[in-house]
């Protein structure tokens, strides 16, 4: 039987959406799911963790020089417990995709990239070229499988369980030639992009970070995330952290607004897995067109207001 | 301080890849081929450290069958100095791609390794974070923003969070994101000089490594598309349409 491993995604303070999905994938899977909380101060965390359903243990390693996650500090606490375990998991959210390739290589095995449906323990499925192509790929079973998990293919596992937390000493020690110097966060009080039922999002076709505030109140007033495509965020009407697509975050979001965006493949990549998919557009030929649930041609100048008013 | 930079050949990115109807793989058959775009933003960025003074020789290594001596070149044609060919003609997975890297590292001895934080064919993001963790060095992946101060750089890293600043001692393996640089154009004088530039060419089987356990893909398929929907004339309706469906 599997026995599974999965790294928890956390700020320290609340444990990320993206490790119920984990667990949702997990029990794809099958067989006994631990969780492992790496930090520093992680009770609450710990708890959390505890919480989500199918969860057997939560392994707790606290430490000062864990408190940020430096995959040079991480990674040898992970190949340190991973013996007895078939499967590692974590999500491949920049945290998993940074972290999991050096446990794998610490562990002489290739990794799994963005696993989005399990067809047996050691059978996955994933997308290549950008979403292009899905392949179903066939991992030995003889050696201990690393993969992380692709958020938007999998619903977080739900809450109410009561796993028993272990607390372990840390095995390592900080790592001397890396260190952590800050974080500055694009994020407000919205909702987080990645894991919000709702998102507006917004393109080039704003034209200013200004006019992108027309984008920020209609999204307040529907309690949804804000997102942009790459455009926006290389022309600096918004911070990297809200680009949605193949390079940015990829979400499913159950109903997505698309304001200016003319739906290049890379932002198609980020969204093709959203409940329903609005557009609006000035130009009719606009490619996401083709792939949106509702489109409406016209000016967002005057649309976005508008709906701002008929949904007040 | 000598750089290196992996690029590897991968279809174009303005290319729509197709799945070949027997499901074996995808069309590459007259398509044209290119630097992965990750990675020639890090020889970009390589040659940029050169210009100002502090890197004194960028070699630019890839591993691949012979027809990847043309992405070479397109790097040798930016103004690296010398390319490697780690040269199979088997496909190469991430580790085995590490381990090979790691045996070049140990021949080169650079003091800073760029790659592209991924390749755009099958997108693992994999090969910089391993070879990090096999040399034992840092590794600042998703770079945005890289300043290099004698052997110590400060890293500014594209995360879901925002922008993550860390710092490393080198040497150390750098991925650089999409913002990190523009790259320069090649222009026709440098591709003429390029042919003059040293390529060695290095079988994989003389580095002696060991892929370790490799992944068999038994399908490929084309994704499930989405159905283009319904239009609408007016906000009024987008708004009703919404509300029909429990959206709003």
């Amino acid at each position: 039987m599997s026995k599974i491993l999965i790294i928890a995604e956390h700020d320290g303070q609340a444990l990320n959406l993206s490790t119920s999905k984990c667990v949702s994938c997990a029990q794809a899977i099958g067989g006994d799911i631990d969780i492992v909380v790496l930090g520093k101060s992680i009770e609450a965390v710990a708890s959390q963790a505890a919480a989500v359903a199918g969860v057997n243990n939560v392994i707790c390693v606290s430490a000062d020089y864990l408190e940020h996650a430096l995959a040079e500090n991480w990674a040898p606490e992970i190949v340190a417990m991973a013996t007895g375990y078939t499967h590692v998991l974590a999500p491949s959210t920049t945290f998993g995709k940074d972290l999991t390739p050096r446990i794998a290589a610490l562990l002489g095995v290739n990794q799994l990239s963005d696993v989005m449906e399990v067809l047996d323990a050691y059978f996955f499925r994933r997308p290549i070229y950008a979403g292009n192509a899905i392949i179903d790929v066939r991992v030995p079973e003889d050696s201990i499988t690393v993969a992380t998990v692709r958020s938007a293919s999998w619903p977080a596992a739900a809450e109410g369980g009561s796993a028993a937390i272990e607390n372990r000493a840390a095995t390592g020690s900080a790592s001397a030639h890396t260190r952590w110097v800050g974080l500055e966060s694009g994020g407000g009080d919205r909702p987080d992009l990645q894991s919000a039922s709702k998102v507006v999002s917004g393109g080039r076709a704003l034209g200013s970070a200004e006019n992108f505030s027309i984008v920020y109140s209609l999204a307040d007033k529907l309690g949804a995330a804000v997102g942009a495509s790459r455009a926006a965020v290389d022309a600096g009407y918004v911070p990297n952290d809200m680009q949605v697509g193949q390079t940015g975050k990829i979400i499913s979001p159950d109903l997505y607004l698309a304001f200016g965006i003319s739906g290049a493949i890379q932002h198609i990549t980020g969204i093709k897995d959203a409940g329903t998919i609005v557009a609006v557009n000035k130009d009719g030929e606009a490619p996401i067109f083709e792939i949106a649930d509702i489109g409406l041609v016209g000016d967002l100048f005057s649309i976005i207001p508008e709906l701002e008013r008929l949904l007040g | 301080m000598k750089i290196l930079v992996g690029i590897k050949r991968v279809v174009d990115f303005n290319v729509r890849v197709r799945v070949l109807p027997n499901g074996s793989g995808v069309d590459t058959d007259g398509v044209k081929m290119s630097v992965n775009p990750f990675d020639e933003i890090a020889l970009e960025e390589a040659l940029r450290l050169k210009e100002a003074g502090k890197a004194s020789e960028v070699v630019v290594v890839s591993i691949g069958a012979d027809e990847c001596q043309q992405q070479l070149r397109t790097g040798l044609a930016m103004g690296a100095d010398r390319a490697i060919q780690v040269s199979t003609s088997s496909a190469v997975q991430p580790l085995a791609a590490a381990r090979a890297l790691l045996k070049i590292i140990e021949r080169e001895q650079p003091g800073l390794v760029l790659l592209g934080k991924q390749a755009i064919d099958d997108d693992n993001n994999q090969t910089g974070q391993m070879l990090a963790g096999l040399w034992n060095r840092p590794q600042a992946t998703f770079a945005s923003k890289l300043e290099v101060d004698g052997d110590k750089a400060t890293v500014t890293r594209e995360v879901d969070a925002g922008l993550e600043t860390i710092g490393i001692a080198l040497p150390a393996v750098v991925t650089v994101d999409l913002r990190l640089n523009e790259p320069r154009f090649v222009k026709l004088p440098d591709i003429m000089k390029a042919k003059r530039k040293p390529m060695d060419v290095v079988p994989l089987e003389e580095l002696g490594i060991d892929a370790g356990p490799v992944y068999s893909i038994e399908k490929f398929a084309p994704p499930p598309q989405r159905q283009k929907g319904i239009m609408v004339e007016s906000a009024e309706q987008l708004v009703q349409e919404l509300k029909n469906r429990g959206l709003v």
